[in-house]
């Protein structure tokens, strides 16, 4: 298991130093990027919204039900503490982890589709570098839009929870705006959950292709690459999550 | 011309190939047969650079393979138009796309000299009139054709087909192998056909090779075939009653 590990870790380096190399056109490069984006990206906003919304709801509603039997602490600062919650983890590590399940399996299917039925090895010998060409408007896709619909998700979020706190009577939605603004430090917040983003993109859209991108065999073997690219690209995020919120907020 | 001298090919314990030399003819098809894993597939990648021989050289026209660099091994695959089995036809582009992908990747050409290039092709390959259409909206012949058209579309002076019958009627099946034959002339491609089918030996070998075993147990073209007295190619050939009494016939 360990021999695995290690000979996949290598595996998808090398497969890493084949994708990141010159496109041979930048017209079609520029072409395939726009149109993962749009698959990857725009395609993914409905789902980022119902959950965005909903995850700020009931973050509201769990800080509520911890902080408001003291009659010592404001009503704002069970928005402020939801602001905390959303920013820091919610929006960028949730949101990344249900999109490793959308898009990741959609990458790591038509990747290993493309594989099995002998697309690749046709662009291999027209002299395509297949993995750069396949892989790299995908990742740079993933990497530019994910921090847009992080800010998305991030909007999302606080306007739920302080719709959510306003209609149960828990927090007015003046006093919700307040409290998101309370002590509000850019980087520590925003900025921090962008960088985020940005390596959790990338962790999904690679870990994702290399699942796809190396299936041998046929149509069971694209379903089994489709879930390990979920589970792998979850697994990725979650330990990235711990060392970046480490890195970053410890130094 | 392509020429394979002495080609050994094993993986691990496996020796798939036994030193094989052949030569390809230019202007003709040239046929490999023989059975399910006899090195047929092995032997094909290894022509096409996909797998490097443990021993032998693989010549394309004065130059050797495994001696260019990689800026000419770039050029080369320029050079061969590759037929899969299953046509590998890019899903996601309409037909005309797929027959135009190789000139948008590597052709010095302007998008007018482009569309002329793919309408000629569709025509030549008999394709008129599909030139939207996605490759699962048409029959497998025509997935054929545009792969044949993909495969020809830089002009390429090495055509590789891998089963090109495979999965069709035996009049599509005819019509294909005509067309691979055709071109070939036409274009004075060195071609080179994997196959199983009897049919298409009999219908464009110009020159055949038998593998067994990962070795060349005989080489003719395809009359010569019918009269071989070679055992493992009667054994191979005349396995069905129809080309038994194919062979009685031309005996007679």
């Amino acid at each position: 298991m360990i021999t695995n590990f290690f000979e996949g870790m290598g595996a998808y380096v090398l497969l890493m130093t084949k994708v990141f190399r010159r496109p041979d056109r930048w017209r079609l490069f520029m072409r395939a990027l726009v149109q993962e984006i749009r698959l990857l990206g725009l395609d993914s906003i409905s789902i980022v919204v119902i959950l965005s919304v909903f995850m700020g709801a009931v973050v509201t509603i769990q800080t509520a039900f911890q902080l408001s039997d003291d009659p010592l602490i404001p009503t704002y600062y069970i928005a402020m503490a939801t602001r905390e919650s959303i920013t820091l983890e919610f929006s960028p590590t949730v949101v990344s982890l249900i999109l490793a399940g959308k898009v990741g399996s959609n990458i790591a299917s038509s990747l290993g589709t493309m594989r099995v039925s002998e697309q690749i090895d046709a662009l291999e010998i027209m002299g395509v570098n297949s993995a750069s060409f396949l892989i790299l408007p995908k990742v740079a896709a993933l990497v530019l839009f994910n921090p847009v619909l992080i800010i998305l998700s991030l909007f999302l979020g606080l306007w739920g929870g302080a719709m959510a706190g306003d209609l149960l009577g828990l927090v007015p939605f003046q006093e919700s705006i307040m409290g998101y603004r309370l002590e509000y430090i850019v980087f520590e917040n925003a900025i921090y959950g962008l960088i985020k983003a940005t390596a959790f993109a990338f962790i999904i859209g690679s870990v994702s292709a290399y699942s796809g991108y190396s299936v041998k065999g046929g149509a069971v073997e694209v379903g089994i690459a489709s879930t390990n690219a979920v589970v792998r690209s979850c697994l990725a995020i979650i330990l990235a999550n711990y060392l970046l919120t480490d890195l970053i907020l410890t130094s | 011309m392509i020429q394979a001298k002495g080609i050994v090919k094993s993986f691990g314990e496996n020796h798939v190939l036994k030193g094989i030399d052949v030569d390809f003819i230019q202007g003709q098809t040239n046929l490999i047969i023989g059975r399910s894993g006899s090195g047929k597939t092995v032997f094909l990648k290894t022509i096409l650079g996909l797998f490097e021989p443990d021993q032998g050289t693989i010549h394309y026209g004065d130059e050797v393979l495994g001696e260019m660099t990689k800026a000419r091994r770039k050029t080369l695959r320029q050079e061969i138009g590759m037929v899969f089995q299953g046509g590998a036809l890019f899903d996601s582009m309409t037909v005309a796309e797929n027959i135009r992908f190789p000139l948008e990747m590597f052709a010095a050409m302007t998008e007018q000299e482009k569309d002329e290039r793919v309408k000629f092709v569709m025509d030549r390959v008999r394709l008129e009139g599909a030139a939207d259409k996605f490759p699962s909206e048409i029959s497998g012949g025509m997935q054929k054709r545009v792969a044949i058209g993909r495969a020809i579309s830089m002009n390429p002076k090495y055509l590789f087909c891998d089963e090109p019958n495979s999965g069709l009627d035996p009049e599509t099946a005819i019509v294909i192998d005509q067309l691979i034959q055709e071109l070939t002339h036409e274009f004075n491609m060195t071609t080179i056909v994997n196959t199983h089918d009897m049919n298409s030996v009999l219908e464009i070998g110009d020159h055949v090779i038998f593998m067994k075993e990962g070795h060349k147990v005989w080489e003719g073209t395809n009359s010569e075939v019918l009269g071989s007295t070679n055992a493992d190619v009667e054994d191979y050939v005349f396995k069905s009653k129809l080309f038994k009494q194919v062979r009685q016939a031309f005996r007679k």
